[in-house]
């Protein structure tokens, strides 16, 4: 089985994306919705990303 | 005034009506979507889970094995061996073909044991979803 070294930054992204695309597939009930609130949760995961990401650098200096 | 307020109790759906979609939908994620003819949808809970799974087994996350000792122990081990039973097929691929490996220390490897318990813990939702459908109560 090939090794992948993904970065913080990559695992996140590949996590954000998976986990929004089930998450607009069971939530809503037409295709539409679903589209709009999977990109929404993609769209809230990688700014929960950059937000916890730089509170962390600040916390740490 | 509160008690009128609580929601009615949907009465529970036959067994035969279900089961079957929940049980291939464990085994296979998405294959109960597939099975109720929802195939757009069982391709992408089938895409998403695997490929997660994948990703997980390729970044050397461990899978997790049941484990008593403290209540702390327990719950990790337990709850993680349950999220990564609940990939189904891919779970148990993994084990029969040697691909569980040794607990080790770093980012990606951890990373991986998340994508890997995630895995399973879409497909639990996914799995929600269908029975659900199967039971009507959505489309």
């Amino acid at each position: 089985m090939p090794k992948v070294n993904l970065s913080h930054f990559e695992a996140a992204l590949l996590f954000a994306l998976f986990t929004s695309i089930v998450l607009g597939i069971v939530s809503k009930k037409t295709d539409r919705d679903r589209l709009e609130y999977g990109l929404r949760c993609f769209g809230w995961f990688v700014l929960a990303l950059f937000a916890i990401g730089w509170a962390m650098r600040l916390g740490h200096g | 005034m509160a008690a009128k307020q609580k929601t009615e109790k949907l009465p529970m759906p036959p067994l035969k009506l279900w089961l079957p979609a929940v049980a291939l939908g464990w085994l296979v994620p998405g294959g109960g979507h597939f099975l109720l003819k929802r195939n757009g949808r069982g391709a992408l809970i089938l895409f998403s889970v695997a490929s997660m799974f994948l990703f997980g087994i390729m970044m050397g996350g461990i899978l997790f094995q049941p484990k008593t000792g403290g209540l702390l122990e327990m719950i990790i081990f337990c709850g993680g061996f349950l999220g990564d039973l609940a990939s189904g097929i891919f779970y148990i691929f993994a084990i029969w073909m040697g691909y569980a490996q040794p607990d080790l220390a770093g980012a990606v490897h951890d990373y991986g044991t998340k994508f890997l318990v995630t895995a399973g813990l879409l497909n639990v939702l996914a799995l929600v979803d269908v029975f659900d459908i199967a039971a009507g109560r959505k489309s």
